[in-house]
């Protein structure tokens, strides 16, 4: 218990970073993983394989070996000079868009095309057919499992402490230096995430008992 | 073609879908001319940056470093596979005192972040314990914990897909609790469950890279050791390059034959309507076990 007590600034400020790097690459890939699904499911053929060839290839790549291009590789083009942070949020970013995407995509695909041609069949128009009939159907199918992506992301950011130490997945480093127990410590760190993960599982399976739409 | 969000296009609507594609082909060119502008401007297409790929203990490191890949990857998917069942059937007990604890291992083990498993397993016991574990022990535990839990619940996922039915006939034909299980419910959960299992398994294949954070001699670590070599020029682009293409292929094979095995079971559950699988259940089950 001490080892918590103790160092309570050290966690406090880990775990500040990891909500802070989780918050950012959450609405970061939300938006990136709309956009892919909107290439994914428009009428232009081009997009539509560009969407699902980064899918494809993201979807396969080890988050690691993406963290691996930002952290090391990415200073050497000399673009521009981004900080750590900002670095490993374009890296979740990168890697959680590919999921998002799929969950989008498969949810607007649940909602059956006689809706639609129905709602067009009543002289509805494009805006009105996606912002009453398709989105929301889809959303209650896009919800669930997007909620499950994020709670992988947030477990995640733990890899950005792998290449610098800045959040909860670092605090094993600070405690060696101080002469902690670093076992204690880090089994402190798995009950930090036990409660942030908790929560958003239970809301998640929450949603998709009550959202389940029955077909 | 009519989708849910788009009719078939009309005149106008073809035109305004080419415009769309030019402008949307013009945006994605530029992008990748801007990167391959900057890879060219800092010089990573030169010649002697690439020059390492033709010494022969470089190639041999590669190799090894790759089989150092494949073992852990091999070893703890095995492992997860035996993990899981056996959780699985824990979680499907009859009884609360095995069901309780098993539901608890499965939870914890799916909630807590692969790494921070791995750095309990590697720094936390080494130093906390003064147990030495091996960074390939450290790996290798820590992906048959996460990933037999997953598993495990895919297992579960795919036992109560099948309709009830199945397993009251069974019972009405005198069969006991066991023979009930191996007999009637896992043949068909395992077949309807193959894709995902396998997804699951490039899952394993891809968290494997994360020895990387624990000096675990693989890939990603041999990329690090070359790209910071002065005297090649520290080629960690090009190598990262090559790590990336390797892994990518291995992935994208793996993720063919999940795609494979899905066809298949679908086509032949089309002809045999007698063995009807929970669809939804099965594709909610994909698509979460699809995250990363």
């Amino acid at each position: 218990m001490n080892v918590l007590l103790d160092n309570l600034d050290l966690y406090a400020s880990a775990f500040v970073g990891t909500v802070k790097l989780f918050l950012v690459a959450a609405v970061g890939s939300i938006v990136g993983g709309m956009l892919l699904a909107a290439m994914r499911v428009s009428p232009v053929p081009v997009l539509r394989a560009f969407g699902a060839g980064y899918v494809n290839i993201v979807r396969n790549t080890p988050l690691t070996l993406v963290f691996f291009f930002f952290a090391f590789a990415y200073p050497r083009l000399e673009i521009v000079d981004l900080s750590f942070f900002a670095r490993a949020c374009m890296a979740l970013i990168v890697y959680t868009s590919a999921f998002v995407c799929e969950v989008v995509r498969s949810g607007v695909n649940t909602v059956p095309v006689g809706q639609a041609e129905a709602s067009r069949a009543l002289g509805f128009t494009f805006g009105q057919t996606l912002g009453t009939i398709v989105l929301p159907q889809a959303l209650r199918s896009v919800v669930p499992p997007l909620t499950s992506v994020e709670i992988a992301l947030l477990k995640n950011t733990t890899i950005a402490a792998g290449f610098s130490v800045f959040e909860a997945g670092g605090i094993y480093q600070n405690l060696s230096e101080r002469g902690y127990n670093v076992l204690v410590g880090l089994l402190w760190v798995a009950v930090g995430f036990l409660i942030l993960v908790i929560p958003l599982t239970l809301l998640q399976r929450n949603l998709e008992r009550r959202w389940s739409v029955s077909r | 073609m009519t989708a849910v969000l788009y009719d078939a296009p009309g005149p106008r609507a073809k035109r305004r879908n080419l415009l769309l594609g030019v402008v949307g082909v013009a945006a994605l060119v530029a992008v990748a001319g801007f990167v391959v502008y900057r890879f060219a401007v800092t010089g990573q297409f030169e010649p002697d940056i690439w020059q390492w790929i033709l010494y022969k203990n470089i190639q041999l490191l590669l190799v090894d470093a790759l089989l150092n890949t494949l073992r852990a990857f091999a070893v703890a998917a095995v492992l997860a596979l035996v993990f899981g069942a056996v959780l699985a059937a824990g979680r499907l007990s009859d009884h609360r005192w095995i069901r309780g604890p098993a539901t608890v291992v499965v939870e914890f083990f799916r909630a807590v972040p692969l790494l921070i498993l791995i750095f309990i397993l590697y720094f936390g016991v080494s130093r906390g314990l003064g147990i030495n574990i091996s960074a390939f022990t450290a790996l290798v535990l820590g992906l048959m914990l996460y990933n037999g839990s997953v598993l495990a619940e895919i297992f579960r996922a795919g036992v109560a897909s099948l309709p009830r039915g199945q397993s009251e006939a069974a019972y009405a034909l005198g069969m006991r609790k066991t023979q009930v299980m191996t007999n009637v419910l896992l043949p068909q959960a395992l077949r309807a469950m193959l894709p995902t299992i396998v997804s699951q398994l490039v899952v394993v294949l891809k968290d494997s890279a994360l020895g990387f954070l624990i000096l675990y001699p693989e890939l990603l670590y041999q990329a690090r050791f070359l790209g910071s070599q002065g005297q090649l020029g520290s080629p960690i682009l090009p190598v990262a390059m090559v790590i990336a293409a390797i892994y990518i292929t291995m992935c994208l094979l793996l993720s063919q034959f999940a795609h494979y095995l899905e066809r298949r079971t679908r086509r032949t559950r089309r002809v045999d309507p007698a063995a009807p699988v929970d669809d939804t259940a099965v594709e909610m089950e994909q698509i979460r076990a699809a995250t990363p």
